[in-house]
């Protein structure tokens, strides 16, 4: 089976890599967390499945100079695309441990779904069902009815770039082109839009776990969000500054944004933020028929111009 | 005094320093008649617009921002415009989805020499913001009574004393 392929695979790297980041259980059988392997007898702890939520590829600029291996599904291929594209990595320096994907589970939405899933004893797939078993009965929900959206969506199930590509390639389709909540969100009206934002965003507590989860946020000690020369924002956790934080966020990544939904899983208090990433890439498709992730070859495209715009009318 | 008839509104036009302000001062020295809503920010280039410039505008109470550079081709330092004309684009697909009413925000080109069209510009989008009066405030709205009533004022428009009241 992959799993005992890709711990083999890892086990072999390892000795010409300083560590490799992949998954492990976490606190319950339901949840996992990130791993990061030094020596052998760690990858003994590594797992791969729906559980494997994280975009490790976050990690990877703050490890710049060292080499890293990295284990990766098919959306966070995408970043690890982007963030050699920006050359803030180098390609020699990471081994990239792709797989095949079959979507992963919103522990939130499972949450909601099942009852006490803390004290859940195990969890697999079942066919296009998740299997939990929580005090010796198991509960079984729909897989579409917990993943979160992008896996609904997903068209790049399988690893861009890999050094090694282990197991079978994943042949999941997208169940739907627009993301149900992006499609309720388009419906409404720009009057009820900004009302939606008062209220959504008068619970944000600044935390910014939502920036230092994305993967293309690589400017953390830098941030707008806290820099008082230029002061673009006071810290007052008021539904204006905390949009106004979220546009920053959201303008900052136009076109480099892989839409991994990292920013929206990492928030504490569910805030549905990924829409504005969504309309910004949907945008960006738009007007520059720019995929970020994808191409490790195409440019930023804010980066760059066409005297004549295709898509753009004066 | 206003050439739109009414209570002034608050709209900021960022100028780039060599067309678009050019053209606004020889507006001024041809001594045509403008609304006097805009205030303007003087840049060196259309380039340096950041899109959060203007979003900072509407989120401070702007009820309307007004962008002009060098007209394509032009730009004292070549390609400053194209870049911003990317920059701007994005930011009119994006304000929907804050909450921004788009037709608030509009960019253009203006050269130094055409004082004329300033005029036409200026008097044209003011004439906009006022037919879609002030801009709902981003208020701070905390608990659900000020929710509802935010998204009250938004649903009975101009009219409401959500809208450009004087605390904003
Ligand atoms: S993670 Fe959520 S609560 Fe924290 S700063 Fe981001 S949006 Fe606000
Ligand atoms: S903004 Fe959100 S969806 Fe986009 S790359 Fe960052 S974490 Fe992923
Ligand atoms: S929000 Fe913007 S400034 Fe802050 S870390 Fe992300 S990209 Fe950098």
């Amino acid at each position: 089976m992959s799993l005992d392929q890709l711990r083999q695979c890892i086990k072999d790297a390892l000795p010409d890599l300083d560590c490799v980041i992949g998954w492990e259980q976490g606190h319950s059988p339901a949840t996992a967390t990130p791993l990061f392997m030094y020596e052998k007898q760690d990858v003994d702890r590594l797992v791969f499945g729906p559980l494997s939520v994280h975009n490790l590829a976050t990690y990877l600029p703050g490890l710049k100079g060292k080499k890293v291996g990295i284990v990766v599904k098919g959306c966070d291929s995408r970043a690890v695309v982007q963030l050699l594209r920006e050359n803030l990595i180098s390609r020699e320096d990471v081994t990239i441990f792709g797989m095949g994907c079959n979507g992963v589970i919103s522990h939130k939405r499972l949450n909601r779904t099942v009852d006490n899933l803390d004290r859940a004893s195990s969890l697999r797939m079942d066919g296009d069902d998740v299997v939990v078993t929580i005090d010796e009965t198991e509960q079984r929900v729909a897989f579409a009815e917990v993943c979160p959206d992008k896996c609904l969506t997903c068209t790049h199930p399988n690893a861009m770039i890999s050094d090694h590509f282990i197991g079978e390639k994943s042949d999941r389709a997208p169940i739907c082109e627009t993301p149900p909540a992006l499609e309720r969100f388009q419906a409404m009206s720009i009057e009820d839009r900004h009302a939606f934002w008062e209220e959504q965003m008068s619970s944000c507590v600044r935390c910014y776990a939502c920036r230092n989860a994305c993967p293309m946020c690589v400017c953390r000690d830098q941030c707008v969000a806290q820099s008082r020369d230029p002061h673009w924002m006071s810290q007052e956790t008021s539904p204006r500054e905390n949009l106004m934080f979220q546009l920053a966020h959201t303008l900052h990544l136009a076109g480099r944004c892989v839409e991994c939904g990292e920013c929206e899983r990492a928030c504490p208090m569910e805030l549905p933020i990924l829409l504005l990433r969504q309309t910004a890439a949907a945008g960006i498709r738009n007007l520059f028929g720019h995929e970020a992730g994808v191409d490790p070859e195409a440019q930023i495209p804010l980066l760059t111009f066409a005297v004549q715009e295709a898509n753009i009318k004066e | 005094m206003s050439a739109v008839p009414g209570r002034e509104l608050r709209i900021i036009g960022f100028l780039c320093n060599w067309c678009s302000y050019g053209g606004a001062d020889t507006a001024g020295v041809s001594r045509f008649e403008q609304p006097t809503d805009l205030r303007v920010v003087r840049v060196p280039c259309s380039g340096r617009i950041d899109p959060l410039f203007i979003v900072r505008a509407f989120l401070n109470g702007a009820d309307g921002v007004l962008v002009s550079g060098c007209h394509p081709g032009d730009c004292h330092y070549s390609e400053g415009n194209y870049h911003a004309r990317r920059r701007l684009e994005l930011l009119k697909h994006l304000l929907p989805a804050a909450g921004i009413d788009p037709a608030r925000f509009h960019y253009t080109w203006v050269s130094a020499s055409e004082g004329a069209k300033w005029q036409q510009t200026v008097t044209d989008f003011t004439n906009r913001i006022h037919e879609l009066g002030p801009a709902p405030a981003f208020c701070g709205a905390s608990t659900p009574e000020d929710w509802a009533a935010v998204a009250l004022g938004a649903a009975n428009g101009p009219g409401c004393s959500d809208h450009g009241g004087d605390g904003k």
